[in-house]
């Protein structure tokens, strides 16, 4: 709770104005009836003014006679409406501040600290679900502090007052309440206590649904190239019904609600009517006393049920709460916090890289080391190929230059110095990655490049381009550099997209240039001239290439093979085609057949 | 170098309105009529009236209902009245009045008891009406999503997809069961009470019907400026959303380039945009209640003052007065609930649109579809799989054209071999043979039958297709293969994942073949979804397979070991093959080079090296450097 003071305390005014506000409401809405009462016996009945209230009399003095005193009550009903009209835009008003200005702090919030996750971060939560914790959950918190702004005084208020009043007007029959109100709290407990499992359900169910149409449609080109559109329809048909069984289970239970309460509302009246009969005969209770009352529990017995209401719009915030929180309390792993001002201006001078004896596992308590005590080191300015099958670590290895991940054991030095003892900041801006999955934003393909280098000219960025083989097809669209990529830039070819991402990460003149995979679909020459781009314009930069084409590593300076996490050799393409089993073998099934037996 | 907030709202407001395409080389092509604002509303309240008009007689049943419940609220009220004059009622012995007491408090359980089913009922059989029709509304429109053409698919985003059946829907459902019945409902309880108050007091009522103007007049007022805000509100909602998205999915980009600051920055301006519209929306929408139920109080000020002055002057009854104020606040109360209701009902209809819009679309074969003689005679004797192109030329849309006069022709059994630079346009050609898209000149035939006189799923149950990008379902792997033909059996299906030497790394999951596998294979490798989606073809008996970069994440040794498995699945069959690694081709019967949308070169490996031209510069480009 006093996590999310931070986001209340900045709007207390509004967070306290809103219910105040409301309150205005409540009271007029209580007195409103009392000022009728008093037209109806003072006015037009005539009774004896003084039995009246003090404030009654006053009015009554000033306007002299029944009619006018008719008139003056009138107009401070229609003032206390205006009041309460008043109290009402009010409330609206700043329960809509506090709302939205708690929610967009929040959003802020959370937003900012997605950003400082970490890779390990980003991987435990999907992008899916830190999406919808962002937007939906959000969403619901901010629905329900509005809500909770209006009703939080106004359903205890109404509750409050009406006990006073009830009491005020009838003790004996306030004994009544002693028995009903229980009934109707253990009631609603059990409502809700039966109705939030069947919406878990139906949260589940509605989950189901939506998986099975994005399933589809994202596989539509399976579905009809093996013409199953009928099975399809059949699984989603029985998800569908299955959802709508779920709906009825848990709506049945909130359509049951009204009518229970209502009768039990009934129930009520129907007893203070004998017992209030009784004492009315008995000439212990008077007419207007007993409609009066009859008011006051009508109005208890709404708001008990207008609290329960609340109880379930409650539990669902709440669980968007704990989905919220998850994010805001996640642990950072990696972080500049325990830099020393030194270090933080340390910048990436050379490039040389050397790993010792590093080891690393996904998940703390697995048993499989995605790497194992891995060593080796690299000189600025050499150009390094890493080969091997899929899911031996080669990703991971490179991962840790850049304090994408941490090693679980050993260190990663770059000039000699461990990468921990670099701000990231500094660690990345030395290091130009291209990932494995390339992504490119909406926007235009300059605007793209610019992630790379934000004050580049225009020169530059065709430069860069150029050498990542990128500027003839660039220059060949109608809008050349500004031609817009959509979300994911979509609308280029494979090819095209891991080439401007190249270039993207050329345009930082990084020291260090890591390639993951990233010219798998870039056609053999021209992944040749690239490299050979690399060559002549980042000579003193260190290069890691990830590949799995022989041809991609073959010119390397050093040849590094990976097997389930270890290093099974190293050298230059000669001399692992002569000792290393591995690359041989992936060497002769990439070559001729012929040459290979 | 944060972006301004304008170009933020345009491409983030374009990005979630209208969304992103698929695969092949094509660019995006923008669907019309996707804006919020409904459009043709009558027509729309029409065709939705159709779902629910299915249930006639349950809503003639609910309407009884609601007659009934909403009269025995109104009776309820009514007779506390003459309880209260015969209990005050003095001048009659004590135990009589108890008596009557009795009698009218019996009665008024009857009468409440009546109610309180009644209005049960009706909840609940319009619960039950409101649930099939929107499970009627997801069900059709799932039905006709599987009819429609790829070209849909590639303009529609999965999330604008998804969204028409959960938002979209729900608020539908939501129109149907809640405000639909408060309509009905609030019409009975209004004209009633109208009745009752003529009944009272015909002064009176003047003084509420006067009433009415202005809390329409201010209903209209606030709704208007709340819809308004709340299309603005939505189109911000939108741009957050849709950077939120793009951002968290790009997150990893983001820490490589350091490029976090900027983001907050663009985040900051969108969400602080969000924040001016989003008060103005939930003001408005807030302030609807408060306006018009205070309005009602000062016509309930009104109406007690003129009734006190009626009553000195007219001689109006007491008892009148206070009976016909609380009429008045009965009165005005549907009208607020009504206008309260306005934004879902804008909900409701806006989402009824867009997924009318999506049932309106052509689909794939109209129904008046019959396959011509030919065709007939064709699925009598069965496709044998000769495949001929003649001068095909094609484009995913008018101004831009991808393939330019193909002619080719595959003899039944062959190997045919596509290469070329991506965007070339060899996924093109193979998504033609089996329709994802229909040429738009030239013809393509099949055993010399146009495939357009084929029916569809006839066509594609001869071809089988692995495709570049992997795609499996959430189920077994066992569901999983047979997916290819569903009548395979077990023993079937693990021939077919030997075949595809998939077979060794089943028997490695946990499971085997009854492992499950959730999220599109998240479990396995992309080369172990490739050997899946192999194994998955390989079940399949069609005379046409097509192999689309079907072994790209398959790394080059597992590749080897797969080799004579993919002889045998290419065996007798009719094979498009598309790869980037030219040794895949190599041993193919005739390999097309393809550039710019033309076949530049064709020919055998061995023809096309002797040839020396583009094929040979693409082969030797490698064994250059070996």
């Amino acid at each position: 709770m006093k996590k999310w003071m931070k986001y209340v305390k900045p709007y207390a005014a509004y967070f306290i104005l809103g219910p105040l506000c409301m309150i205005v409401e409540v009271i007029g809405e209580v007195i409103m009836p009392k000022f009728l009462a008093n037209i109806i016996d003072y006015g037009a009945s005539g009774e004896d003014i003084s039995k009246a209230s003090a404030v009654i009399r006053k009015i009554y003095e000033i306007a002299g006679d029944r009619s006018p005193f008719i008139i003056a009550v009138m107009c401070a009903m229609i003032i206390t409406a205006l009041l309460m009209m008043i109290g009402g835009v009010g409330g609206a008003w700043y329960g809509a501040k506090a709302s939205v200005n708690f929610a967009a702090d929040l959003r802020s919030d959370v937003f900012r600290k997605v950003q400082k996750f970490s890779f390990a971060n980003i991987d435990k939560f999907s992008t899916g679900s830190l999406v919808t914790r962002l937007t939906n959950d959000i969403t619901q918190m901010q629905n329900f502090i509005n809500m909770l702004l209006r009703m939080c005084l106004r359903a205890p208020g109404m509750l409050i007052g009406g006990v006073i009043m009830a009491i005020l007007v009838s003790p004996t029959l306030t004994t009544i309440l002693l028995i009903s109100v229980p009934i109707v709290v253990v009631g609603a407990v059990l409502f809700i206590k039966k109705a939030l499992p069947r919406f878990t359900e139906q949260q589940a169910k509605i989950d189901a649904v939506n998986s099975t149409v994005q399933e589809n449609v994202t596989n539509i080109r399976v579905v009809k190239s093996f013409v199953r559109e009928a099975f399809e329809k059949s699984k989603f048909g029985k998800a569908n019904s299955e959802l709508k069984m779920s709906a009825t289970r848990a709506m049945s239970i909130i359509i049951a609600l009204i009518p229970a309460a209502t009768l039990g509302m009934n129930i009520v009246i129907m007893a203070i009517f004998w017992f209030g009969g009784k004492m009315l005969i008995n000439g212990t209770m008077t007419t207007g006393n007993l409609t009066a009352f009859v008011t006051y529990i009508i109005q208890i017995l709404s708001s008990l049920v207008m609290v329960a209401g609340m109880f379930i719009f409650m539990s669902r915030a709440f669980a968007s709460a704990r989905r919220i929180r998850e994010v805001l309390d996640e642990e950072i792993d990696i972080n500049d916090d325990n830099i020393s001002e030194k270090d933080s201006k340390r910048a990436v001078q050379q490039g040389n890289i050397e790993f010792r004896n590093v080891s690393f596992r996904y998940y703390k308590d697995s048993k499989e080391k995605v790497l194992d005590d891995i060593s080796f080191s690299i000189e600025a300015g050499k150009t390094v190929g890493i080969i091997g099958s899929t899911g031996s670590g080669k990703t991971t290895l490179v991962s840790m230059i850049a304090r994408l991940y941490d090693p679980d054991e050993g260190q990663v030095l770059i000039d000699g110095i461990d990468v921990k003892n670099y701000s990231l900041y500094n660690l990345r801006e030395g290091v130009g990655f291209v990932l494995q999955k390339n992504i490119l934003f909406s926007g235009t393909i300059e605007d793209n490049l610019r992630w790379g280098n934000q004050d580049a000219s225009m020169k530059e960025i065709r430069k860069s381009a150029a050498f990542a083989q990128a500027d003839t097809f660039i220059t060949d669209f109608n809008e050349g550099y500004e031609t817009v990529l959509d979300q994911g830039g979509t609308n280029v070819s494979g090819g095209q997209k891991q080439r401007i991402c190249i270039a993207r990460a050329l345009l930082k003149k990084p020291k260090i240039l890591v390639l993951d995979d990233s010219t798998s679909a870039v056609d053999t020459a021209t992944e040749a001239r690239i490299r050979e781009a690399f060559a002549d314009e980042l000579k003193d930069s260190t290069k890691i290439i990830i590949a799995q084409r022989i041809s991609s590593v073959k010119d390397a300076d050093l040849i590094i093979v990976m097997n389930d996490g270890k290093i099974t050799g190293m050298g230059t393409h000669d001399e692992m085609l002569e000792k290393n089993e591995d690359y041989s073998e992936i060497y002769y099934s990439q070559v001729d057949r012929k040459e290979a037996i | 170098m944060a972006r301004s907030l304008e170009e933020l709202q345009k491409r983030y407001n374009k990005a979630a309105a209208a969304p992103k395409r698929g695969m092949g080389g094509g660019r995006r092509r923008r669907v019309p009529g996707e804006k919020g604002k409904p459009k043709d509303t009558k027509k729309t309240i029409k065709r939705l009236w159709a779902y629910v008009a299915k249930y006639k007689w349950k809503l003639v049943v609910v309407l009884i209902c609601m007659l009934f419940s909403t009269s025995s609220a109104l009776l309820g009220s009514y007779i506390m009245r003459p309880i209260i004059n015969t209990v005050a009622d003095s001048s009659t012995p004590a135990e009589e009045r108890l008596l009557s007491l009795a009698k009218t408090i019996g009665l008024m359980m009857m009468i409440y008891g009546i109610g309180v089913i009644a209005s049960y009922l009706q909840q609940r059989i319009m619960m039950k009406v409101s649930l099939s029709a929107s499970e009627a509304l997801r069900n059709d429109l799932f039905n006709k999503l599987q009819s429609l053409p790829i070209r849909f698919f590639d303009s529609e985003s999965t999330g604008g997809i998804m969204s028409r059946f959960t938002n979209d829907i729900d608020n539908i459902d939501m129109m149907m069961h809640s405000t639909l019945t408060q309509l009905v409902s609030g019409t009975i309880s209004l004209i009633g009470t109208f009745c009752f108050m003529i009944y009272t007091s015909r002064w009176l009522t003047l003084v509420t019907v006067a009433f009415i103007p202005l809390l329409l007049k201010g209903g209209s007022f606030i709704a208007k400026r709340s819809s308004k805000y709340y299309v603005s509100q939505q189109s911000a909602l939108g741009a957050i959303n849709g950077y939120i998205e793009e951002m968290v999915s790009g997150q990893k980009v983001i820490k490589v380039f350091n490029h976090e600051e900027d983001c907050i920055e663009e985040f900051d301006k969108l969400n602080a945009d969000m924040r001016g519209k989003q008060l103005g929306a939930q003001f408005f929408g807030g302030i609807m209640g408060p306006v018009l139920g205070n309005t009602t109080q000062i016509c309930y000020a009104v109406t007690a003052g003129v009734g006190g002055l009626l009553c000195l002057f007219k001689g109006f009854d007491v008892g009148g007065v206070s009976v016909f104020a609380g009429y008045s606040r009965e009165f005005s109360r549907p009208i607020n609930s009504l206008s309260q209701q306005t934004s879902t009902i804008f909900a409701a209809l806006a989402g009824a649109e867009r997924v009318f819009n999506i049932m309106d679309r052509e689909p794939e074969d109209d129904e008046s579809f019959t396959e011509s003689d030919n065709a007939k005679a064709l699925r009598s004797k069965g496709i044998e799989g000769r495949v001929e192109l003649k001068d095909v030329t094609f484009g995913y849309n008018p101004e831009k054209t991808i393939l330019k006069h193909i002619n080719l022709t595959a003899e039944p059994g062959k190997k045919v071999a596509f290469v070329g630079s991506t965007g070339a346009g060899k996924t093109t050609i193979t998504n033609l043979i089996n329709r994802f898209y229909d040429i738009e000149s030239g013809s393509i035939t099949v055993d010399g039958v146009d495939i357009r006189e084929i029916s569809r799923p006839y066509l594609r149950e001869n071809t089988a297709m692995v495709l570049q990008d992997t795609h499996l379902f959430t189920g077994t792997v066992m569901e999983n293969i047979r997916y290819g033909r569903p009548d395979a059996t077990d023993e079937e299906v693990i021939e077919a994942a030997k075949t595809a030497s998939a077979h060794s790394f089943i028997m490695r999951l946990s499971e085997g073949y009854n492992t499950v596998l959730e999220g599109d294979g998240a479990n396995l490798s992309q080369g172990q979804r490739q050997l899946l989606n192999i194994a998955r073809a390989a079940i399949s008996k069609a005379p046409i397979l097509i192999l689309d970069e079907a072994t790209s994440s398959v790394d080059t040794r597992t590749e080897k070991h797969i080799e004579h498995g993919m002889d045998r699945l290419m065996k007798n069959r009719t094979t498009f093959v598309i790869a980037h690694r030219l040794s895949t081709v190599r041993n193919a019967d005739a390999i097309m080079v393809l550039e710019h949308g033309e076949i530049i070169e064709r020919g055998t490996h061995d023809e096309l090296l002797e040839m020396k031209g583009r094929y040979y510069e693409l082969y030797t480009g490698k064994v250059e450097l070996d």
